[in-house]
């Protein structure tokens, strides 16, 4: 039985004259976790906005959970997948709770005209108190710390119950142990929800220990995949960074 | 209060109070507080086109005033200007327009200055009907959908990745902005309806934490700007527009002098020297 749940074709993407993505092919297993690393600029960020049906298709064509990504879908489609960005300014007096943010998550698969049940509030409650938020739940969201909002944002995505899970850079600017327990939380829930998950990261240190398979991008390609043992050597990692790399020490990485 | 005149001004100082807070809390949440600025000035050139060519001022408010915010959107989303620099290039070609149908205007002035003041104490039961009308709409809508709202004010892009129609909900919410300028304009007038859009919903902001709370608090700041305006405008034969905006903008500098969000902002400033 085919369990491929992203396939991707020849996906081009451009922003006006800048082309983010070229002739980009994927196919993603289910329950799979791969790790997308490059530097800045390679096209991950744009990867992940072409899955969730963000990204609008120049060329090519990619079919997410069985439906052909386009304008029509987009909206279906993104209630079935959670997305984590990284870490956003965000205006400390923003009149809305981490409560109420968590429970944002729900809000698509709910529709219009229905206003969320007291089973679903008891879910963000459950939520919370996994992630380690629960006595932070009435705090305004503006005033948590970037490994806080990153707690929330994950428990956003878990009400959600996301058949796919996109994290993009999710431990970025953030302090180191914050970091390590933003990545141990992401593996606990993979473990847990067994979800099919897409990481992406340019830093190799914030690269969880759990990844299946390692995409590489650079200059909007796919440029190498593999499993993380035959694609974290120097040699590999320093020609896709286009500069020396060193593989992280088990002790320098975060979690 | 057995006046005519005076219980239609009653009216409209509380159905403008009502829909100009709320939709200042949306503005004023996204930080877009300078789109109501740009819509009432085209709300403005569009009634001033109105009455230039004899036809219903209000309904060149209303074009002039859904056209603006059916270009801010678009432009700022595809981000090819950002959305302060649309709204400039919107705001500085409405006013032009604005004097060039004011200086094409032939004879007396006098219709274009009431638009541009407003005048609560004479405004017409058909105006009544139509702001009450639009402020029923705007509320049943902010029930309706309430959760949508509240997703897409706070958190836009989060909001566009978890599924809900975040585009549509952005573009509704400029588009209300429109209507309830529109409605507004001969009772509070062009110049002065932003304020009343910023002032009682900017006032809410530094008050709570809560959406619905600072709805709730921004509408009653709204209306008692409003109404003392009212007061202010009859008893001392003062300009209504100028008094409301008056008002409101003392309820505006005594929210923020006793806010409790300031403590916030001196203990993020402590940390950051520290």
């Amino acid at each position: 039985m085919d369990n491929t749940v992203i396939r991707i074709q020849d996906a081009v993407v451009s922003y006006r004259e800048d082309v983010a993505l070229q002739s980009v092919s994927l196919e993603v297993r289910k329950g799979e976790f791969i790790g997308v690393i490059g530097p800045n600029g390679a096209g991950k960020t744009t990867l992940l906005t072409v899955i969730n049906g963000l990204g609008k298709l120049v060329q090519g064509q990619a079919v997410v959970l069985g439906l052909s990504v386009n304008g029509r879908n987009g909206i279906r489609l993104r209630r079935r997948i959670g997305y984590v960005a990284q870490v956003e300014n965000i205006d400390p007096r923003l009149p809305i709770s981490v409560r109420e943010t968590v429970m944002v998550g729900c809000y698509g698969r709910l529709g219009l005209f229905r206003r969320p049940t007291r089973a679903q509030w008891e879910d963000v409650d459950k939520v919370l108190e996994m992630v380690g938020m629960a006595h932070l739940s009435r705090r305004p969201i503006g005033h948590l710390s970037g490994g806080e909002y990153q707690r929330a944002a994950i428990a956003r995505a878990l009400v959600q119950q996301p058949e796919i899970f996109l994290l993009d850079e999710p431990a970025a600017s953030i302090d180191p142990q914050a970091q390590g327990e933003i990545l141990s939380l992401i593996q606990l829930i993979h473990s847990e929800y067994h979800m099919t998950t897409l990481f992406v990261t340019h830093d190799l240190r914030q690269l969880p220990s759990i990844c299946q398979r390692l995409v590489l991008m650079k200059g909007g390609q796919i440029w190498k995949e593999g499993s993380p043992e035959s694609m974290l050597k120097e040699e590999i990692l320093s020609r896709l960074y286009g500069a020396p790399v060193s593989i992280p020490a088990k002790s320098e990485v975060a979690f | 209060m057995q006046y005519q005149f005076m219980q239609n001004a009653i009216l409209a100082a509380l159905c403008g109070g009502v829909t100009c807070s709320i939709i200042g809390v949306f503005v004023v949440t996204m930080h877009l507080s300078f789109i109501g600025v740009c819509i009432a000035h085209a709300a403005f050139a569009g009634a001033l086109l109105g009455v230039w060519l004899g036809f219903n001022p209000l309904v060149g408010a209303l074009l002039f005033s859904l056209v603006s915010a059916a270009i801010i959107g678009p432009m700022a989303d595809r981000g090819e200007l950002n959305l302060d620099t649309s709204i400039g290039i919107v705001f500085s070609l409405m006013l032009g327009l604005a004097f060039l149908f004011m200086g094409m205007m032939p004879g007396s002035r006098t219709e274009a200055l009431n638009l541009f003041w407003g005048s609560i104490l004479t405004v017409s039961r058909g105006n009544l009907i139509f702001l009450a009308l639009v402020t029923a709409i705007i509320v049943g809508l902010v029930f309706a959908f309430y959760k949508e709202i509240q997703a897409v004010i706070c958190h836009r892009q989060v909001a566009l990745a978890v599924g809900i129609p975040a585009t549509l909900i952005f573009y509704g919410l400029l588009f209300s902005t429109g209507v309830t300028i529109t409605a507004s304009l001969r009772s509070i007038g062009g110049l002065l309806i932003y304020s009343l859009i910023l002032n009682p919903a900017a006032a809410a902001y530094q008050l709570t934490y809560s959406l619905r709370r600072m709805l709730c608090i921004a509408v009653v700041f709204g209306v008692i700007s409003c109404w003392a305006g009212l007061a202010a405008s009859y008893f001392l034969d003062i300009p209504s527009g100028a008094s409301i905006v008056i008002t409101s903008s003392i309820i505006f500098g005594l929210a923020t002098a006793f806010s409790p969000k300031r403590k916030l902002k001196r203990w993020q400033q402590a940390q950051l020297a520290g």
